[in-house]
C-alpha cells in the first residue's frame, strides 16, 4: 500500500489501512532509536519546520528528535519569538514560510482547525501536533502503537478514558482512533467535563469512574487543569482526585493485566496517584518512546515514503 | 414623467392582491388601474415596465443590517451597502449602531443620514444605540436621536446584560413610541463559544454556545415587556426555545415581535464543517431541530420578519483561525432568493413573504408604506421563477463573506424603485 496523504490533520481523515501502515512503519522506525548511531539518511535534504503557537515540550522535542534521526533539517519557531508578536496573521506567516520551501510544517496551535486552514494555504505537508480542543493525531497514533505493542491487537479491547473530555484533543483523537481500530471506548468524568454529543464519536459515557474502569484493558487518564475551577467545572483538586482520580485502590480493583496511560504532563496526586504513575501497570514512558517512532514514520510517509526516499 | 408597471401580480397584504397596472407620476403612485386600460398608448412620455409573470410588492425593508461607516469603510460604506440593498430588492434598510464611533448621539445619526442622502439610493432609517457606547451602563438621549432621524434602539452585537437598564430603556422608548430591538445573549453562558453547542462543535473541538444563552434573554425581555407594557422586537431568532417563548408570549397578548435571518432557516451547524468561517455568526447556526422550529415559527406568524443581519467583513477578518474569525455574513443580495425558497417549499405563501419582508417591518418601525395612490413609489419587483447561480464576485457589497456563493437558486429580485426612480433593473 502506498501512502498518499499530503497532510496528517486528524484521525477522522485516516483510514484503517493507513493507520495500520503508519503503525507498521513506526515499529520499523523504533529500532533506529536503539542503535548506537541513531541516524539514517532517509530524509536528507528535507526541511521540517516545527511551528508551535502554544507551549509544548514533549511533542516538540519528540518531532525534533524524529526529524533529526531521519537526517531532515528541522527548525523550531515559537509564536513568542516570531512575527506573530508583531501582529502578523497566520496566513501571512504561512505564506512567508512557504516561500522558503519547507517540505513539512508541524503545527501546534490553540485554535481548532488551524492546521486545516494552513493545509489550504500552503503546498507543504502539514502535520497537526495538536489544535485547540480538536485533535492530536500523533498522540492517538502513538497510543495505538503502544497498546498494539503490549496487547497484540487493538480490536476487541475496552479502553476507558477518564477526565476532562471537553477540553481534551487527546480524548477526541483517541476515541476516533481506537473505535476505528475496533476497540470499545468508554469515557468517564464529571458531567461538567463531558461535552454534548460526544457519543457521536463512538464512545459510551459514564459519570462513574469505578464503573468505567472495571473490565477495562486500558485506562487512559487525562491531565486536569487547575484553571478549570474558575469556570466552575470542578470544585477543588482535592475533591477531583477523590471522586475521579486514579487511586491505588481503584487500580487494585482493575483487571490484573490493565495498562495505565497518560499523555502527560502528569499532575501527580490529582488525576493520578503518585504510586500509580510509577507502578507496574503504567506504560506512560513507553508512550513517550513510541512517540518518536510514530513521528519518524509520519515524517517519512508524508515525504513520499518509499517512492523517493532511500528507506532502509 | 409617467411610469407604468404593467401586468404584474401586485401583492400588498391587507390592501391588494391581483394583476393590476400601477401608474407612477412624479415619484408617487398616481393610480392603480385594471389591466390594459391603455395608458401606455396615450403618449410618448410613458415608460412601461413589463412585470408580467412577476410579483410587484411594496418596497422591501431590511430592518437589520450593518453598514460599516463610520469606522470600517473597507468592509462596507453607506453607499455600497445601499447599492447592495437596491440590487437585493430592498428599498429601505436599517443600519445598526455598532459603527465606530457608535451611533449613540444625534450627530452620528445625522452623519449617516447625510451620507445616505449623498448616496441617493435606498432609504436609510438608522437604529441608534440603547446605551452610550453600547456599554450597557447608561441610556442614550432618545429624544435627540429621534429628532435626528433614528427609528429604533438597539445595542445589537452586544446584549443588554443589566436587566434594570433594559427595563428603563423599554419604558423610556415607549415615550417616543419607538421600539427596542434586542440582541438576546447571555454572555456568561455564551462564554468563549464560537459555534452551536452540540455534536458538531464537540467533534470539531470548538467551544459551544448553548441555545439557552439566547432563550434565557428572550424570556427575560418578554417578562420586561410585560412589566413595562411596552413593546420589544427580538433580533435574529435562532433557537426552538426562543420560538416557543415568543409564540406563548404572543398568545398572552404581549407586544413582542421577532425576526430571523435567511441563514437560520436555510442552514444548520453542519455548514461550519471544514472550519468554514463564512458560516460563523452570532447567534451561531443551530441544529436541524432548531431550523425546523424557525420554519414553523415563520409559517404560523410567530416570527414576523425576515431580516438579513447583513454583516460585511473582509477576508482579513475571515481567512484566520476559526476562533478568531469575525462573526457574521452578508445577506442583502441573497435574502430575496433564499426567502423565495420558503415559498417554493410551501413554508409560507407569497403574501406571507411580502408581509415578512415589507409590511411587518414597516408596521414595527412605524413606516407608512403600501401600494396606494398618493404614496411614494417605493416598489420591488420579484421574479419567483428566475433560476440563477449566486456569484458573490458580482455583488455590490464591498465584502464577499457569504456561505451561499455558487448556489443554484430559483427566484430573484429583478427591479427596485425608490420614489419612482429605478435603482436596479436586472436587465
Amino acid at each position: 500500500m502506498r501512502f498518499t496523504k499530503k497532510d496528517i490533520l486528524d484521525m477522522e481523515s485516516l483510514s484503517v489501512d493507513e493507520i495500520n501502515l503508519i503503525l507498521d512503519t513506526a515499529y520499523k522506525m523504533k529500532e533506529i532509536s536503539i542503535r548506537p548511531i541513531k541516524k539514517v539518511p532517509t530524509l536528507r535534504g528535507k526541511t521540517v519546520v516545527l511551528f508551535f503557537y502554544e507551549p509544548s515540550t514533549r511533542t516538540r522535542i519528540s518531532f525534533d528528535i524524529a526529524a533529526k534521526r531521519l537526517s531532515a533539517d528541522s527548525l523550531s519557531i515559537a509564536a513568542s519569538t516570531s512575527s506573530i508578536v508583531k501582529g502578523e496573521t497566520l496566513a501571512d506567516t504561512a505564506k512567508t514560510l512557504e516561500a522558503m520551501n519547507p517540505d513539512i510544517i508541524v503545527l501546534r496551535h490553540s485554535s481548532a482547525g488551524t492546521p486545516h486552514l494552513l493545509a489550504r494555504l500552503v503546498k507543504s505537508s502539514i502535520i497537526n501536533a495538536g489544535d485547540g480542543m480538536h485533535a492530536h493525531p500523533t498522540q492517538a497514533l502513538l497510543d495505538l502503537m503502544t497498546v498494539r505493542e503490549k496487547k497484540g491487537e487493538i480490536s476487541g479491547l475496552r479502553i476507558a478514558i477518564i477526565g476532562d473530555i471537553s477540553h481534551s484533543r487527546v480524548a477526541r483523537s483517541n476515541i476516533t482512533g481506537f473505535t476505528k481500530m475496533g476497540a470499545e471506548v468508554v469515557i468517564a468524568g464529571p458531567p461538567t467535563m463531558i461535552p454534548k454529543g460526544i457519543e457521536s464519536l463512538g464512545a459510551s459515557v459514564s459519570y462513574n469512574v469505578d464503573e468505567a474502569i472495571c473490565d477495562a484493558d486500558v485506562i487512559m487518564m487525562l491531565r486536569i487543569q487547575k484553571e478549570r475551577q474558575k469556570s466552575f467545572l470542578f470544585p477543588t483538586e482535592r475533591e477531583y482526585s477523590k471522586v475521579y482520580g486514579l487511586t491505588k485502590k481503584r487500580v487494585e480493583n482493575a483487571r490484573n493485566d490493565v495498562l495505565i496511560m497518560h499523555p502527560g504532563p502528569v499532575n501527580r496526586g490529582v488525576e493520578i496517584a503518585y504510586e500509580v504513575v510509577d507502578g507496574p501497570y503504567s506504560i506512560i514512558l513507553d508512550q513517550v518512546t513510541n512517540g518518536v517512532a510514530v513521528r519518524m514514520a509520519l515524517l517519512y510517509l508524508v515525504s513520499g515514503g518509499a517512492r523517493n526516499a532511500g528507506a532502509d | 414623467m409617467l411610469v407604468l408597471i404593467k401586468g404584474g401580480r401586485v401583492i400588498d397584504p391587507g390592501n391588494l392582491d391581483g394583476i393590476v397596472d400601477i401608474l407612477i407620476k412624479d415619484g408617487k403612485i398616481a393610480e392603480i388601474k385594471e389591466q390594459g386600460s391603455g395608458v401606455e398608448e396615450q403618449g410618448s412620455g410613458v415608460e412601461v415596465i413589463d412585470a408580467s409573470g412577476k410579483i410587484v410588492t411594496p418596497g422591501l425593508i431590511d430592518m437589520h443590517v450593518h453598514l460599516r461607516e463610520p469606522g470600517h469603510e473597507y468592509k462596507e460604506t453607506i453607499k455600497s451597502g445601499c447599492l447592495a440593498a437596491a440590487h437585493g430588492g430592498f428599498t429601505a434598510i436599517c443600519p445598526m449602531p455598532n459603527t465606530n464611533p457608535v451611533n449613540d448621539n444625534g450627530q452620528i445619526t445625522e452623519y449617516i443620514l447625510k451620507k445616505a442622502g449623498v448616496a441617493d439610493t435606498v432609504r436609510v432609517y438608522p437604529v441608534a444605540a440603547i446605551s452610550k457606547g453600547l456599554n450597557g451602563k447608561s441610556l442614550c438621549e432618545y429624544g435627540e436621536l429621534k429628532e435626528a432621524g433614528a427609528i429604533a434602539f438597539s445595542d445589537d452585537g452586544n446584549p443588554v446584560s443589566n436587566s434594570q437598564l433594559m427595563r428603563r430603556a423599554m419604558e423610556y422608548a415607549k415615550g417616543f413610541n419607538m421600539p427596542i430591538i434586542s440582541h438576546c445573549e447571555n454572555l456568561d453562558l455564551a462564554a468563549n463559544g464560537v459555534v452551536n453547542e452540540g455534536a458538531v462543535a464537540t467533534s470539531m473541538g470548538l467551544a459551544g454556545i448553548p441555545n439557552a444563552a439566547e432563550s434565557i434573554m428572550v424570556m427575560r425581555d418578554i417578562a420586561l415587556c410585560e412589566l413595562t407594557a411596552s413593546r420589544i422586537h427580538i433580533a435574529h431568532v435562532s433557537t426552538k426555545e426562543s420560538v416557543l417563548a415568543i409564540r406563548n408570549a404572543k398568545k398572552r397578548g404581549v407586544k413582542v415581535t421577532a425576526e430571523t435571518a435567511p441563514h437560520y432557516f436555510t442552514l444548520t451547524e453542519d455548514a461550519i464543517k471544514d472550519y468554514n468561517t463564512n458560516a460563523k455568526m452570532n447567534p451561531p447556526l443551530r441544529s436541524s431541530q432548531d431550523r425546523e422550529a424557525i420554519l414553523k415559527g415563520l409559517a404560523d406568524g410567530t416570527i414576523d420578519v425576515i431580516a438579513t443581519d447583513h454583516a460585511p467583513h473582509s477576508y482579513i477578518e475571515k481567512e484566520v483561525e476559526f476562533d478568531q474569525a469575525a462573526n457574521g455574513i452578508i445577506g442583502l443580495e441573497t435574502s430575496v432568493s433564499l426567502s423565495l425558497k420558503l415559498v417554493h417549499d410551501g413554508v409560507i405563501s407569497l403574501t406571507g413573504l411580502v408581509e415578512k419582508m415589507s409590511t411587518n417591518p414597516a408596521k414595527i418601525l412605524g413606516l407608512d408604506t403600501g401600494i396606494t395612490a398618493g404614496r411614494p413609489a417605493d416598489i420591488s419587483i420579484i421574479d419567483p421563477d428566475l433560476s440563477y447561480k449566486i456569484d458573490s464576485s458580482k455583488f455590490q457589497s464591498l465584502s464577499r463573506n457569504t456561505p451561499f456563493n455558487g448556489w443554484d437558486i430559483k427566484g430573484k429580485a429583478v427591479l427596485t424603485m425608490v420614489g419612482g426612480k429605478i435603482l436596479f433593473d436586472v436587465k
